[in-house]
């Protein structure tokens, strides 16, 4: 009897919009990223990413085989996983990193939670605090991109920021700089206008919807202009958006269907709370960024958020 | 119903079908907190089997003694008794592992596995059997907590009882870290249960 019901998950609309074709237009429209990353960083940046996207992909067809599910692993899902974990990574990092990364990604985060649609936590973004964790050495190391002054390791301007509290011009570096992705980061934050390009396509599509990223920004943006620690309405409002993870967090990650909420308040919500605790940690905290800690405490507060913000049933009061 | 159950099966149950840890799931919080080296683990171990022993012999004996409205307190009281002694001792003889496990040596008072052992056995168990209880659960537990800290220590810094047994491995810092206990409770905990349901299935 049981088998007669066909148990899935929510929500439960019917669409043109297949899984496979939301994941792979995303991957699409972040491959410019990597692609500008690969230029600034090296071909080691794209070894990084093959080994990374291949790893989650074999890591998935394992899992669904062992478990005896049906073998998914082409609908893009596990693919962007990859991708988003390389992303984060700093270009340098020894190639077995984003084995790790997509291993636990994949296993950890998302098939220990049931797969596709069950996990609690973004995958790519866990995956990047356990590296971070589990390696500081090689998670906080960058080098400069080709082309700069010097190619050594050299630290993030948010690490600058954070640590000898010096301006933009002070680095040697302009906003044009930061805009097209001429400074030491992770692979795939770097190339803002990329990013950018990426995510108006994604709004456009209507793959996703402009209440996380616009409650998000406007939040840290304001926060860390009225509170900066040189005083008060002194913030950069343009380096504390393109310096770190920050467009890469808020349009690729923070708006992942499965771990952000459903209605539009609860995004609104959601994206605020984000900007709130990325401000928090940038400012207070030891770590110079914080996308990943603030999305991933976020995604906890999500089924919270939805059960608050259950939209009225029609009729009822 | 005493009588069928031989000594051999009431010491060995403690070691894999009810291990405290990976089945009952008791005493989680000294396995969370002191397995991040096999030399805290193996104090620890100790310190619990001979709490849960002396504990379990004299609940046993004094189990038609006390009423049971205060049965409770009793049992803490002499719970608390040998884990005093237990600290005692390891102050006097064993001071750095004593210092190392801190605050989680007296702590073994409210260790869930004792009193759910005094609980559940002891208070409706002969002596005898429950010496044999009580070595069993200790034991289960003791190998559980090395287990979980061999695993820690090796992945976390590379070593084995404060010893480098692989030079070219970069340690993995996490799994010294809390979320790491985690990580590896919940993965042996997932791997027994298979391993119990694939017996029980035959196979």
């Amino acid at each position: 009897m049981e088998d007669k019901f066909l148990v899935s998950f929510w929500p439960h609309i019917y669409d043109k919009d297949s899984i496979s074709r939301i994941m792979w237009t995303v991957f699409l429209c972040l491959i410019l990223s990597g692609i500008a990353g690969v230029y600034f960083f090296g071909l080691h940046a794209l070894l990084l990413i093959f080994v990374a996207i291949i790893t989650a992909l074999t890591t998935e067809g394992l899992i669904q085989y062992f478990r005896k599910k049906r073998i998914t692993i082409l609908d893009g899902s596990a693919a962007l996983t990859g991708l988003l974990v390389v992303y984060n990574l700093p270009p340098q990092v020894p190639f077995w990193i984003p084995i790790v990364g997509s291993f636990f990604a994949i296993a950890f985060v998302k098939q220990a939670f049931g797969g596709l649609g069950r996990n609690i936590f973004n995958p790519a973004l866990s995956a990047r605090v356990f590296l971070l964790l589990a390696w500081p050495k090689y998670m906080t190391t960058f080098v400069a991109p080709a082309g700069s002054v010097d190619a050594l390791t050299s630290a993030t301007p948010l690490t600058l920021f954070k640590e000898s509290n010096i301006g933009l011009s002070q680095m040697g570096l302009s906003y044009w700089d930061l805009f097209l992705g001429r400074r030491p980061g992770c692979i795939g934050e770097v190339a803002i206008i990329w990013l950018l390009l990426g995510a108006a396509i994604l709004l456009f599509l209507r793959i996703i919807t402009w209440h996380i990223p616009f409650s998000y920004i406007l939040v840290l943006a304001g926060l860390s202009w009225m509170f900066d620690k040189n005083g008060l309405f002194k913030g950069d409002i343009l380096f504390c958006l393109m310096s770190g993870g920050v467009i890469l967090g808020v349009f690729f990650m923070a708006t992942d269907y499965v771990t952000s909420p459903l209605t539009k308040r609860g995004k609104i919500i959601f994206g605020a709370g984000c900007g709130l605790l990325t401000f928090i940690i940038r400012r207070f905290s030891g770590y110079p960024e914080g996308v990943s800690f603030s999305i991933l405490i976020m995604n906890a507060f999500v089924p919270l958020i939805d059960r608050y913000l259950k939209p009225r049933i029609y009729g009822k009061k | 119903m005493e009588k069928n159950k031989s000594l051999w099966q009431e010491f060995s149950k403690g070691l894999f079908r009810e291990n405290p840890i990976f089945f009952i799931v008791l005493g989680l919080c000294p396995t969370l907190a002191i397995t991040t080296s096999l030399e805290n683990a193996l104090g620890m171990g100790i310190a619990v089997i001979f709490v849960l022993v002396f504990s379990n012999v004299v609940i046993s004996s004094i189990r038609n003694i006390v009423p049971d409205k205060i049965r409770i307190p009793c049992f803490i009281v002499v719970i608390a008794s040998f884990v005093t002694i237990v600290e005692l001792l390891m102050y006097g003889y064993f001071p750095q592992i004593a210092k190392k496990l801190g605050i989680f040596l007296p702590l073994i008072v409210v260790n869930c596995i004792i009193m759910g052992r005094a609980e559940g056995f002891a208070k409706n168990h002969k002596i005898i059997p429950s010496v044999f209880d009580g070595l069993g659960m200790g034991l289960g537990f003791s190998l559980a907590i090395l287990l979980i800290a061999g695993i820690r220590e090796f992945l976390g810094t590379g070593k084995l009882f404060g010893k480098i047994i692989c030079e070219s491995f970069s340690p993995c810092a996490i799994f010294i870290l809390p979320p790491g206990a985690l990580f590896t409770l919940g993965v042996l905990i997932a791997l027994f249960r298979r391993i119990k349901k694939g017996r029980a299935d035959g196979y």
